[in-house]
């Protein structure tokens, strides 16, 4: 018992500390495996995670039309495709949301993606499955696969910067960070964040 | 309406009383957020002399506090009290609110430190929801 109390104290400090990593709605956590899907981009085609050969990984972002963070990130993740695509990572944007809402419909993404020339796939996630298999809550959400032979391991779940309302007062460039990692082919020095979004909008079952 | 820092909201939080509190974190760009909002304004009502209290914490970025925010709770009447998180950084904070936090607006907090109860709720709740969890707390 003597020996075992350390040890259990150490668990208990462990599971109180508010520093303690997040066990967040089940899904998937850094070093899990993604499962691959298909998924109907705003083009029409079906998208999976395999289907591009080239791709060493991906920046796998849920986001949605509506959602004010969502919004105000949206520049963002066009640059992040901009400069990481040519790095092996594109990034490929989910939306969650239960279609219902006209603003959230598959039209409405269609005309989002050309209005604002979406340089990458956005997928709409019609019966919510993949962002339930990810463990997705919020838009935006964001969760970076690098490739490992057939499989794509989670790399970095989390936020993109510390500053939604304005990249221009940004101080830590998170997702950057770990690409850099990333791409050097190390495992990310910080490798889960949190970031506040708009809950995804499940459908009413 | 006050603008607090989250250590200031922490403390707060971490107050040694008996009084039962639903802290309810919030936005007025959070469609689902808005739609509960008359449900803990009800509960407010419902237990006014009790020690149960309703806190508010908005999560609206500060500069929209006097174009927004006080024009929205005005408009709408809201009368538990409100206060503004100016924290831009959620790694600075998200997890001393609760570990269980995903990050996702709404999220309500039950607590109350002298029993040391704690209930979260990741989602929208209805008036019904939020008596039934509040009938497991002192009140």
């Amino acid at each position: 018992m003597n020996k075992l109390l350390p040890l259990l104290t150490l668990c208990l400090a462990l599971a109180t500390s508010s520093f303690a990593p997040r066990p967040a709605a089940d899904g998937y956590r850094v070093g899990d495996k993604a499962t691959d899907f298909k998924l109907k981009n705003v083009d029409g085609q079906l998208v999976s995670l395999a289907g591009n050969k080239a791709a060493k990984g991906y920046i796998v972002v849920f986001t949605c039309n509506t959602c004010p963070f969502a919004q105000a990130y949206e520049a963002r993740i066009i640059a992040l495709d901009k400069k990481y695509a040519p790095l092996g990572y594109p990034v490929v944007a989910i939306n969650p949301n239960d279609a219902a809402d006209p603003d959230e419909s598959y039209a409405a993404m269609q005309a989002l993606a050309k209005s604002h020339a979406y340089s990458f796939p956005y997928l709409q996630d019609e019966t919510q499955r993949v962002a339930r298999a990810f463990g997705a809550t919020r838009t935006p959400h964001l969760f970076v696969l690098k490739r490992q032979g057939p499989a794509f391991v989670v790399s970095y779940v989390g936020a993109i910067d510390d500053n939604a309302e304005d990249a221009n007062l940004v101080k830590t460039n998170y997702l950057e960070n770990a690409m850099a990692d990333i791409t050097a082919g190390k495992p990310a020095a910080t490798n889960t964040t949190q970031a506040v979004g708009c809950s995804i909008r499940w459908k009413k079952s | 309406m006050a603008v607090v820092k989250f250590p200031e909201l922490q403390q707060r939080l971490a107050r040694p009383t008996d009084t039962t509190y639903i802290v309810n974190f919030w936005a007025t760009w959070c469609a689902p957020c808005v739609q509960e909002l008359p449900a803990f304004e009800q509960v407010r009502a419902a237990n006014v002399g009790k020690k149960v209290k309703v806190l508010l914490v908005s999560l609206d970025y500060a500069s929209q506090l006097d174009k927004k925010v006080k024009p929205f709770l005005k408009q709408r009447g809201l009368q538990s009290e409100t206060v503004l998180l100016n924290e831009t950084d959620p790694n600075t904070w998200l997890n001393q609110v609760d570990g269980k936090w995903s990050g996702a607006l709404p999220f309500t907090l039950i607590v109350n430190n002298h029993t040391r109860q704690r209930a979260t709720f990741e989602h929208e709740l209805s008036v019904a929801e939020l008596a039934t969890a509040l009938q497991k707390f002192p009140n």
